[in-house]
């Protein structure tokens, strides 16, 4: 069960490293969200599980749910983290910040 | 009225599991406390009031975890591929940011809503908005930030149909 657990969350750790990673790179505000807001959404679900395996090391009632709980928060996040990103999204372009281009078109 | 059980038994259960407690007591105050946000919010849950937007809850629940791996599965992937790219040294040179659109032939407020979820949830693209036909004659359109020209042709493509397929009525 620990091996699982620390193999789920070193993967979760990879790909957090990787949203940080495109963050850094990136050109500008809309690309870096997509770097950021992404690889949240496996990474952060990767780590939870991890935790949550990590946590049922003696299987009893009490350990059961609370990692439970701890899947709950990985649904919440899948739930909150999209609107997030679409809000941020939605809002940067209604003030009318300027999405990079490879090259103009016009 | 049926609404209202359903929200009330939901409540219910999210209360016992997130106290973990069985005593008279806290049983009685989860009772107590899930009768009264039913009463206040009932409306919030299941928002679908005309017959014809409904289908059975049960469809629902077996739709969308029939759907759920599947939508697992395409972030994972999605997310390799992104991963790629970023690590990748032209990363600037893979990257084709643009908006494009698209119509969708979902109707179900819950339907869109969940694709919508699922396009920002899957690496690579964003949903901006979703624009609805003042007139009401063109299905809803679909504004989409995309990250990459492949991550824009896989759209709308099959994530819709098993949208459809797990949330939308029978007949439509």
């Amino acid at each position: 069960m620990t091996t699982a657990a620390i193999i789920f969350i070193l993967a979760g750790l990879f790909f957090f490293f990787v949203g940080v990673v495109g963050i850094l790179r990136f050109p500008d505000f809309y690309t870096r969200l997509h770097a950021a807001g992404k690889s949240d959404s496996l990474a952060a679900v990767l780590v939870i599980i991890g935790v949550a395996l990590y946590n049922l090391q003696e299987i009893n009632l009490g350990n059961i749910l609370v990692s439970i709980k701890i899947i709950l928060i990985a649904v919440f996040i899948y739930v909150a983290s999209p609107t997030a990103t679409h809000a941020l999204t939605k809002g940067a372009l209604v003030v009318g910040v300027e999405p990079w281009e490879k090259e103009k078109k016009k | 009225m049926k609404t209202r059980i359903a929200t009330f038994f939901i409540m219910l259960t999210f209360w016992v599991v997130m106290s973990g407690m069985f005593d008279g007591f806290h049983l009685s105050l989860g009772v107590l406390c899930c009768l009264l946000v039913t009463h206040f919010s009932h409306d919030l849950l299941f928002p679908e009031t005309t017959a014809q937007q409904q289908q059975h809850w049960l469809r629902d629940i077996v739709g969308v975890a029939l759907y759920l791996p599947y939508l697992l599965w395409q972030v994972l992937i999605a997310n390799l591929q992104v991963a790629w790219i970023v690590l990748h040294p032209n990363a600037l040179e893979m990257i084709d940011p643009h908006i494009f659109r698209f119509y969708t032939k979902l109707t179900r407020p819950m339907s869109k809503a969940t694709f919508a979820q699922s396009i920002t949830l899957t690496p690579g693209t964003i949903t901006i908005n979703i624009y609805r036909d003042p007139a009401g004659e063109k299905p809803d359109q679909f504004a989409v930030y995309a990250l990459t020209k492949e991550a824009a042709e896989a759209l709308p493509g099959e994530m819709e149909e098993r949208i459809a397929r797990a949330l939308e009525p029978a007949n439509g």
